[in-house]
């Protein structure tokens, strides 16, 4: 495989790394601006004959429409025109479409049903925003309320109501058919069976508003090119024009974007959706149009933080090494999908966190709920993993009886050790941060754990890629008989060697075609796009809820298959039957698995379930 | 609908214009004047952005009613600096990274400066007392206090 070479890497040397900056205040060059209030928002460009525009928004958290009557409000005073969803040519869009991922899922302005609180149902445009505010108050929806689901694991459920049949389980489908993203790297359950301890917990975080003091909005106008200019304070300027245009089918030409300046963002301003809200206005009318949200909906329908569930299990030694760790992760996607699946990828390359373990295993479910959809805020899809694992780590320390630092810098990892995700880990640094914290402190850390560098002790054996289980196909993830899986050990389908990156990243599917010329040319020995086969049913069984306290480690029995060590021996490569386990063809279980089906003598992991 | 006629000080020059009933001063100074230093963020009174003075005291200009400022003095940012000369408190938020997005700085400089004036050498508790009512989601509020502190020393009640 040819490397990627990443810019941060090809001019480390050159970089000046005095950080004499850190601390100390710089003078923007925008700080002119700010201290005489002239700095350009998108609110303080002022239009002649400027229109308002509010939504109306759903009362409830699911509900079919039954109808929606807009010829009292159309009759309220000031009121130029009344806007529902079959006045947007093209109302159905997902964010990521614009780079080809996952599936159209979330019109601009519901039609047929709402599917969270606060979901705009129609649009007034008055001369005055009180104006708009009242008619919005005189549009009459007749709703027919459904059940709905607020929890993710609950979202799961077979009985859960389908929030959109776009995605039936409840879940994004990665790759078009898989309904969790998936990470093994080595044997988990080997490592559990070899550990003195095993540490499981739970950790929730909630969904987080971004909460700018300036709220997201637009105004737009009529060019006398027959352009429209929209001056917004998105923080993501042309991914707001591509969805416009799209969401508008007009050509992108025709769009004059104008932003930059944002009054805080904090990833709650990339959505996209006021921009388009106020084009629209501005061809139906031919006039300015303002769209901007107040606090209320903000907070209300502005996408948070999603929030997060992550259960992690460790296996540890009397020593603190760990050995083995698993993921089980529902992220709380909201009513549609926008860049929710997207984070999940980085949690998922982000586990087991900066550590060196040798066995790995997660599966992270993008779950569909009746709440606010999600959205970006720094470091999302890192931080609620990052969170759960240093609390984890906390735990992890009081079970060995370890002081909580030395154990991070003894599980640390360091330059040229294998991550997860199978590439080699560069430029580390957690063991010189954890000792400058030790020191800030003034914690004490034994002469060992300050003699300890990230710089040396990697790489060599910590480089390998272990022996990891694969299905029938050679895709990682234990699949058997094409409805069945598990983290169980391989039962005889096959394994990838230990080996190098390449190996480990064999038969990803592309989704988009063009995709595939990239990857010939880094030589990624990726299938082709699945086709999208009949709408599956849904899952059978709920996930169980993994115990909270620290298992015994005598509940755990050693599974059939050798364990794998550090650094297995070399395996044969591929033939199923040339697998060490005895069993020979295909897995057939008693019953089906499916998620949440917990196999005795093995750990409560929510195995996955693949879709056919 | 009437009109009602309004005329106030601001920033040392008179202003007359026709308000509608029950108009927000912010309003008012934004569409109707045009002075678009005080920001919008909540309408409801509890970010400060929109923060001007009122015969020198700070008031939320989202909550006050447009009409009750008839013959008062209102000063805004835009009135800040004298010509090319920067307040000292503009000066002393510039040099200590005091703003990042820069939408609560107006206001945060309105709340300072009626502090200033009023209590020329203020101890920091005082300080954040004088900026309890306005909201900062960038800079963690601490650079503010610093750069407030740091202008009383260069003699901010200018």
């Amino acid at each position: 495989m040819t490397s990627i070479e990443f810019r941060k890497d090809l001019f480390a040397d050159e970089r000046d790394d005095t950080l004499k900056e850190i601390g100390k205040p710089t003078i923007r060059q925008d700080i002119l601006g700010h201290v005489t209030g002239r700095t350009p928002f998108y609110d303080d460009h002022q239009f002649d004959g400027l229109l308002h525009m509010r939504a109306v928004r759903s009362p409830h958290h699911h509900a079919e429409i039954r109808r929606i009557d807009i010829s009292a409000a159309e009759k309220m005073p000031g009121v130029r025109r009344v806007v529902t969803a079959k006045d947007v040519p093209n109302n159905l869009n997902t964010l990521l479409s614009l780079i080809n991922f996952g599936r159209d899922d979330e019109p601009l302005c519901a039609h047929d049903k709402v599917r969270y609180k606060g979901e705009t149902v129609a649009w007034v445009i008055a001369d005055t925003e009180r104006q708009a505010r009242d008619a919005c108050a005189a549009v009459r929806v007749d709703y027919s309320v459904l059940p709905h689901v607020l929890d993710v694991e609950e979202a799961l459920k077979p009985d859960a109501p389908v929030i959109n049949h776009i995605y039936p389980n409840n879940t994004f489908d990665y790759h078009d058919r898989y309904d969790h993203q998936k990470l093994r790297f080595g044997d988990v359950n080997a490592g559990f069976a070899r550990a003195d301890h095993i540490v499981e917990a739970e950790y929730q975080m909630s969904p987080i508003e971004q909460a700018p003091i300036e709220t997201c909005g637009a105004i737009a106008a009529p060019e006398t090119n027959d352009r429209f200019v929209c001056y917004t304070n998105t923080q993501a300027l042309f991914f707001s024009l591509g969805t416009t245009a799209k969401l508008l089918n007009i050509a992108s030409s025709r769009l004059h974007f104008i932003g930059g300046t944002a009054g805080g963002g904090f990833g709650g301003k990339v959505d996209s959706i006021v921009e388009p809200t106020a084009v629209l206005g501005a061809i139906l009318t031919g006039r300015p149009v303002r769209f901007a949200w107040d606090r209320a909906e903000e907070m209300q329908v502005g996408a948070p933080r999603g929030g997060e569930r992550w259960r992690i299990k460790d296996g540890v030694m009397r020593d603190g090494r760990i050995v083995a760790r698993e993921f089980s992760g529902f992220f709380d996607s909201g009513a549609y999908m926008r860049l929710s699946p997207y984070a999940i990828i980085k949690a998922t390359g982000h586990i087991p966190g900066p550590y060196t373990i040798p066995n790995v295993a997660s599966n992270v479910y993008c779950c569909v709920t009746n709440r606010t959809p999600a959205t970006a805020m720094r470091g999302f899809g890192i931080t609620a993993v990052d969170f759960a694992i240093e609390c984890h780590m906390d735990r992890v320390a009081e079970v060995v009886g370890m002081d909580p630092i030395e154990l991070r810098i003894l599980n640390a990892y360091r330059d040229g050790d294998m991550k997860a995700h199978r590439r080699a880990a560069k430029n580390t640094a957690l063991i010189e941060c954890c000792q400058v914290v030790a020191d800030k402190a003034n914690w004490p850390l034994s002469a060992e754990a300050r003699a300890q560098s990230s710089l040396r002790g990697g790489g060599g054996e910590r480089a390998a890629i272990p022996e990891t289980a694969t299905d029938t196909e050679g895709r990682i993830g234990e699949r058997r008989a094409g409805r069945v899986a598990s983290t169980a050990p391989a039962g005889g389908t096959g394994k990838i060697p230990a080996g190098t990156a390449s190996k480990g990243v064999s038969g990803v599917p592309v989704q988009n075609p063009d995709m595939q010329i990239d990857a010939d040319r880094i030589g990624h020995r990726m299938g082709a796009a699945p086709t999208p086969g009949p709408t599956p049913a849904r899952a059978p069984a709920p996930p169980p809820r993994a115990p909270a306290a620290p298992t015994p480690p005598a509940s755990y029995q050693p599974p059939p298959a050798p364990p794998a060590s550090y650094q297995p021996p070399p395996q044969p490569v591929a033939p199923p039957a040339a697998a060490p386990p005895a069993q020979t063809g295909p897995y057939t279980p008693a019953e089906p698995f499916s998620r949440g089906t917990k196999r005795p003598g093995t750990s409560p992991f929510t195995s996955g379930f693949r879709r056919r | 609908m009437p009109k009602t006629p309004l005329t106030f000080t601001l920033n040392d020059g008179e202003v007359a214009v026709f308000v509608d009933p029950g108009a927000s001063l912010i309003d008012v100074l934004r569409r109707g004047v045009g002075d678009l230093t005080p920001k919008q963020g909540c309408a409801q009174g509890t970010c400060g952005a929109c923060t001007v003075l009122i015969d020198g005291k700070p008031h939320l200009s989202c909550l006050t009613l447009a009409e009750t400022v008839e013959g008062r003095r209102i000063d805004t940012t835009a009135g800040l600096a004298g010509g090319p000369n920067l307040h000292p408190l503009q000066k002393a938020f510039m040099e200590g990274f005091s703003a990042q997005c820069g939408f609560c700085t107006s206001g945060m400089l309105m709340a300072s400066k009626a502090l200033l004036d009023r209590t020329p050498n203020p101890t920091r508790d005082e300080v954040i007392e004088a900026i309890s009512g306005n909201l900062c989601r960038c800079t963690g509020y601490e650079p503010i206090v610093d750069a407030i502190l740091s202008a009383a020393q260069q003699g901010g009640a200018r």
